[in-house]
């Protein structure tokens, strides 16, 4: 019987033509400097984790760890459900700390005096009021009818396009709460792709605050708000009204009524670790906003 | 001890040359007078080539073909003369002008600073070139020679110290005595003499010229020979940083308004960086013309405040372009002034672990494009007013303090400064409410369907008034309720205008 005689990486599943080209591809690559100096995958480094900004909320930075520089944050909840408040929180920590910070606000609906009672340092914080203010018309524009909220949107992501290529600012904050859903779910996933692209490798966290989840898979982190359930609402409030209210009646005075109203925040999307992350809730406690400025009751 | 001079030949035509380089490559004559009876006042290289002087009419000149006319503009040839003038005075603080077109520099000592004479020389020569004049320099060991050297010689000249009169010696007394009736006198005495050089007079005697020709002949004679008669009397100018053109069609585009802003922009940038300067303020002012033949209508004028002195005229143009563009000037323009408040460079020095900032040449486009976006006024920092009125703020120009403390990077201490947030309802929502027991009950918007429905619980009402001595004073009451809407409980405040007609409306909502 005669035998094969078995060529250095012989392969006894393959036939022998494809052994022989197997062994050749690999004495090539050996001998190649350029090919053995490409990284296998599995020895990559990890991608080294960003630098976190504080949320304010030390109970919420103990969640998720707070608002990752270079990335995109989503923080949403519906009406009254507390993203306002951590939102604040959040920029006067910023403020804080030395960081120029941006309010790009869809609705216009920040309040100065809710931002002073939260420390924000106004002196670091351009507030970028955008209203239905029809911009300029182009060449080639027909001059169609846009509606209020799309107009708001349209100038939202223009100022924010402008202030990321700009660049230097700390924290980037897109309010795009109060605009229909309808509205919001226009904006294309292009855009969020674009933002997240331009605050990468920078110092720029990027927090994106709405009613919904809006920025789908471009978002690093995502923070859900939502309120106590709804029978335990009432009870949340330190404050429970009594038909005695008014002038020269008993009742509190209107700073202490959201004293201690409770916020729920779930940590729902993570990218920043490479294991699957496991949603994590937590729940904390506002004060009220006329306590925090120092104001006596109105 | 060395000088240097720095003259500017056809002056007047080199200062419209200054404004409009393009012209540069043509031949240029500057016209005088009041039409039709305009002469020939100057005219450069070119011009002379194709045998056209001062003094000829412009219908003579109109028969030459390519040759560009322009009226003489006073304002163009003081900000010529202020740019010589910053031109000399960036190489040496000692600096006389002599003439409109003329310019005198001590250099001693600075050849420690700007290496040799010669250099010193091409380095003034240079630097004017960048400024948008062409000129002779000429650099001696005595005022006089440095001055008729640049007036006598094209482009630089360096005169060794002992040598002035074998090198002024060539030069034709024409150029000793430049215009005036005195200066014919002497120019014919001395053709009459057989006299046409610098040197045939440097070598008659003193005291035959004296008997002849008095004081003022041997005056002449010092001259021709290089010798200082005096000292260099130092000038101070005021500080004044602007630029004019009369434009000679009225422009409706704000594009081509733009490239003649440029030209300013860079020259006035220049003058700047010639002194170690930078821009603190911008005014642009304009003439208008309202269409009638030659008939003047009003100046329109804007002003653009740096919050940091910056020196780009390319950030400059963008700056002016973006806010021409929201205030437009409503009328062709036929006339544009530029004057640029100038102010010390800001020194700038960051540190490894502060905080990052926006560059604030950026960040001044990026602001101007921004109030583009959304208008005038709507991107700032919000100032809480001192009042009790309520939402009483104002928005001021954003400009982030330098941070100091370098701590930017760490997350630090967390306040757990967590305050209810109101969000503000602008304009506030108007409101139909159903009272029970004088406290709402049920609210209905007319407006936005999704706000309605029964209130849950309302806590209020707190009154707060003020401002009764104005018109516009205000007194309202303030409840705080938590609606039942169709899908959720929200939390508003409602306010009673009780100045405004009694009106229900919902200011804001709590989140």
């Amino acid at each position: 019987m005669s035998t094969v005689p078995l060529s250095p990486g012989y392969s006894p599943l393959l036939p022998a033509g494809i052994a022989d080209k197997k062994a050749a591809a690999l004495a090539h690559i050996a001998g190649s400097a350029r090919l053995i100096a490409v990284r296998p995958a599995s020895r990559l480094e990890v991608r080294p984790r960003p630098e976190m900004l504080s949320t304010g909320v030390a109970e919420l930075d103990a969640v998720a760890g707070g608002v990752p520089r270079g990335c995109l944050t989503e923080i949403y909840g519906e009406a009254s459900s507390g993203k306002t408040s951590v939102l604040l929180a959040t920029i006067a920590a910023a403020t804080g700390h030395e960081e120029s910070c941006v309010l790009i606000d869809a609705s216009d609906s920040f309040d100065p005096t809710s931002g002073a009672a939260a420390g924000i340092d106004f002196n670091r914080l351009l507030w970028v009021r955008c209203n239905d203010r029809k911009l300029p018309l182009k060449k080639n524009d027909v001059g169609t009818r846009a509606s209020s909220p799309a107009l708001k949107l349209e100038q939202v992501l223009k100022a924010t396009d402008l202030i990321l290529q700009s660049g230097g600012f700390g924290l980037v904050v897109l309010d795009l709460a109060g605009i229909p859903e309808k509205f919001v779910r226009r904006i294309p996933l292009t855009s969020w792709f674009r933002f997240q692209r331009a605050v990468e490798h920078t110092k720029t966290a990027l927090l994106v605050i709405s009613e919904f989840a809006c920025a789908q898979t471009c978002a690093t982190v995502g923070i859900k708000f939502e309120k106590q359930p709804a029978g335990k609402q009432p009870a949340a409030i330190s404050y429970q009204p009594s038909n005695k209210a008014g002038h020269g009646s008993e009742a509190p005075s209107h700073a202490l009524v959201f004293e201690n109203m409770p916020v729920q925040a779930e940590l729902v999307r993570s990218r920043l670790e490479r294991k699957p992350m496991k949603s994590v809730t937590t729940v904390f406690k506002s004060r009220s906003a006329s306590l925090a400025a120092g104001f006596p009751d109105r | 001890m060395p000088f240097a001079c720095i003259f500017v030949p056809d002056f007047p035509v080199e200062a419209i040359l200054r404004a409009e380089p393009d012209l540069r490559s043509q031949a240029v004559v500057v016209l005088e007078g009041q039409p039709p009876l305009q002469k020939i006042s100057a005219v450069n290289e070119d011009a002379r080539s194709r045998g056209v002087f001062p003094g000829m009419t412009r219908l003579q000149v109109e028969g030459c073909e390519s040759v560009a006319m322009r009226d003489r503009s006073e304002l163009q040839e003081s900000a010529a003369q202020r740019a010589l003038f910053d031109c000399a005075q960036s190489f040496s603080p000692r600096v006389e002008q002599a003439a409109p077109d003329t310019v005198l520099l001590d250099l001693s000592g600075l050849g420690a600073l700007f290496g040799p004479l010669p250099k010193i020389a091409r380095d003034i020569s240079h630097r004017a070139w960048e400024m948008g004049l062409e000129v002779n320099v000429a650099a001696a060991f005595t005022l006089e020679a440095a001055l008729l050297a640049a007036r006598g010689f094209t482009g630089v000249t360096v005169i060794p110290q002992g040598k002035e009169a074998d090198i002024l010696g060539s030069l034709p007394l024409e150029a000793l005595l430049a215009g005036g009736a005195e200066a014919e006198t002497f120019l014919q005495t001395f053709s009459r003499w057989g006299i046409r050089k610098f040197r045939e007079l440097a070598a008659l005697p003193e005291v035959a010229l004296s008997e002849r020709l008095g004081q003022r002949g041997l005056e002449l004679q010092r001259q021709t020979r290089g010798v200082s008669a005096r000292a260099l009397v130092p000038s101070d100018p005021p500080l004044i940083f602007e630029e004019g053109m009369e434009l000679e069609f009225p422009l409706v585009l704000l594009e081509p308004l733009a490239f003649v802003m440029s030209r300013m922009l860079d020259q006035l940038c220049a003058r700047l960086q010639a002194r170690a300067l930078a821009a603190q303020e911008l005014h642009l002012e304009m003439t208008l013309e309202n269409g009638r033949a030659g008939q003047v209508a009003a100046s329109f004028q804007r002003t653009i405040r740096l919050p940091v002195p910056l020196l780009d005229p390319r950030i400059f143009l963008k700056l002016l372009q973006l806010d021409l563009k929201s205030h437009p000037p409503g009328a062709p323009v036929a006339k544009v002034h530029l004057r640029i408040e100038p102010a010390k460079p800001r020194p700038a020095q960051n540190g490894l672990f502060i905080p990052c900032s926006p560059e604030p040449e950026k960040l001044e486009l990026t602001l101007a494009r921004i109030s583009g976006i959304v208008g005038a006024g709507r991107a700032g920092s919000p100032h809480l007013l001192d009042t009790h009125r309520p939402h009483a703020f104002q928005m001021r120009h954003f400009t982030p303090p330098v941070a100091k403390n370098g701590n930017g990077g760490s997350n630090g201490s967390v306040n757990n400064n967590l305050v209810t947030a109101l969000r503000i309802l602008r304009p506030p929502i108007a409101v139909t409410v159903n009272l029970q027991n004088g406290r709402p009950s049920h609210i209905a918007s007319e407006k936005r369907n999704q706000i309605a429905g029964e209130v849950l619980w309302a806590a209020g009402p707190w009154r707060s008034s003020g401002d009764w001595w104005e018109q516009d004073a205000w007194m309202r009451d303030e409840w705080d309720i938590a609606l039942q809407e169709k899908t959720s409980i929200v939390l508003y405040r409602l306010i009673h205008n009780l100045a405004g007609g009694g009106r229900w409306m919902l200011e804001g909502a709590y989140d």
